[in-house]
């Protein structure tokens, strides 16, 4: 199984892209809010969570999902 | 603040305002034909509707909604369950279903709580719903009321879709597809052939909304699936009668006897009266009629396809192939509404397309043709929008 931490250095990384801020990315950094994701770009990147994990992340969770952490966690839960 | 959501909608209204127009709100003044209207003081060619088939001004509609309203009274003041199921209701469902060739039908006030409302019954907590990404409004309406859970699956993309009922493995058998036949905004065609082997493949149900394609595709005019020869695979026909029949008003069609259960399931339909005797009456006038006038589909995709060839060979950015609904891309929010205004003052009613209504971030003139169209009607609007790169409003470099 994988763990957490390696759930938070993959979303890292495919967040490089959309990191024109250069933040340094925390399990506490905002998607939307500190990163600046678009909604469209937000859909991307979902897209590229679910090719690589194999997996689809429904549209319901996405209310819930504020931080990188956050996303992490449910990434994690739908993969076990 | 409660208000502080709204801002950058009265913003974008407001550069509307200093500008003068007003594209969302245009005013049709009068409507002088199904093609013909008067929009800001100026007789105008209607090319931004969705009158398919012309059937909003046929004089047989018009005397079948007159003569029911004199039979009927103007409304019915109440629910379909309660005082609102009148026999009209009843002859319309009868005969949707029978233009469908399958036994069971549900008609609704409107196209919106058909799709909103056969979207949030179906499939509840529990289940899953896939639909695809570029769905309209009632459809992401619908799936979120429902409770189940919801994926998306890329545009048009069967092999998407696929990998999605994959990876869902056991619970791929009750899951809820949904698709529609023309999509509105780029007038694209679901794969529903491919869409169709992917259901077969993995089990599940298929929900096609037919909005724009009824009327439009197949060769008796059911819509999409028609076109592509998989009616037997769709679980559940979904469309409106605003479109293509003229009306207003929308149905659920299926060869499930379980939909006389859902029915009673559904609160966009229990909660709400029913359609007025008069736009039943005309809906089954229409339907009437464009059954036993298949040249009417005839036409349409005959001024389809002259109005996409000649904005194509002007050099315009359109879709990839000719459809009743022709999309231009614009540049960006202010060329799209200079667009606008200048093909209005063209004499040309089109319609603006910007983000979210339209897919990703596209800004659209959309056109849409209607059989009631004369070709020259469809040459005038390709003239304007000749005139329009001539000034320079739309530069065909740029967006091409
Ligand atoms: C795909 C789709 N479904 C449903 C609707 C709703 O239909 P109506 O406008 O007749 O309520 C529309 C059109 O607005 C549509 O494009």
């Amino acid at each position: 199984m994988t763990e957490y931490q390696e759930y938070l250095d993959f979303l890292y990384s495919a967040l490089a892209a959309h990191n024109k801020k250069s933040l340094v990315l925390t399990e506490e950094i905002s998607l939307v809010a500190d990163i600046g994701l678009s909604s469209l770009e937000v859909m991307e990147f979902i897209e590229k969570i679910e090719d690589h994990f194999d997996i689809s992340i429904p549209l319901n969770i996405l209310p819930d999902v504020n931080t990188i952490g956050d996303l992490a966690k449910k990434v994690r839960e739908l993969n076990l | 603040m409660l208000f502080d959501k709204f801002q950058s909608m009265a913003s974008f209204q407001a550069d509307l305002a200093e500008r003068d127009i007003a594209p969302f709100g245009a005013v049709a003044e009068q409507i002088l034909s199904a093609t013909e209207g008067t929009v800001q003081g100026k007789n105008v060619i209607l090319a931004g509707t969705n009158n398919y088939l012309g059937m909003s001004c046929d004089p047989r509609c018009i005397r079948a909604a007159q003569q029911a309203a004199e039979q009927w009274g103007t409304g019915t003041t109440g629910s379909r369950l309660a005082n609102g199921s009148f026999a009209e209701h009843q002859a319309l469902e009868t005969e949707i279903a029978d233009f469908y060739g399958v036994d069971h039908a549900i008609v609704f006030s409107t196209g919106y709580s058909a799709t909103m409302g056969m979207c949030a019954t179906l499939a509840g907590p529990g289940e899953t719903i896939l639909l695809d990404g570029d769905s309209h409004a009632s459809i992401y309406s619908g799936v979120k009321q429902s409770g189940a859970e919801i994926i998306r699956f890329k545009h048009n993309n069967p092999e998407d879709l696929a990998k999605r009922m994959r990876r869902l493995g056991d619970r791929a058998g009750s899951a809820l597809i949904i698709a529609e036949g023309i999509y509105s905004m780029l007038g694209d065609v679901a794969p529903l052939k491919e869409i169709a082997a992917v259901k077969r493949e993995y089990g599940g149900y298929l929900l096609v909304d037919e909005a724009h394609s009824m009327g439009v595709l197949g060769q008796t005019g059911r819509g999409a699936a028609q076109a592509a020869g998989v009616e037997d695979d769709v679980d559940f026909s979904v469309g409106t009668f605003s479109k293509s029949l003229g009306s207003i008003g929308g149905f659920c069609v299926s060869h499930h006897p379980e939909l006389e259960a859902i029915r009673y399931c559904i609160s966009a339909y229990i909660f709400t009266a029913s359609s007025s005797p008069s736009v039943v009456a005309s809906t089954r006038e229409a339907l009437r009629i464009i059954t036993a006038q298949p040249e009417l589909r005839e036409n349409l995709w005959n001024n389809a396809h002259q109005l996409y060839d000649g904005l194509k060979a002007l050099g315009l950015g359109v879709g990839p192939s000719a459809s009743p609904v022709v999309a231009v891309e614009m540049e960006d929010r202010s060329a799209t509404i200079q667009g606008w205004q200048a093909l209005l003052d063209a004499g040309v009613y089109v319609n603006l397309v910007v983000p979210p209504a339209s897919p990703s971030t596209n800004f659209l003139l959309r056109n849409s043709v209607s059989a009631a169209h004369s070709s020259a009607q469809i040459d005038t609007i390709i003239a304007a929008y000749a005139g329009l790169i001539e000034n320079g409003v739309i530069s065909i470099d740029k967006k091409a």
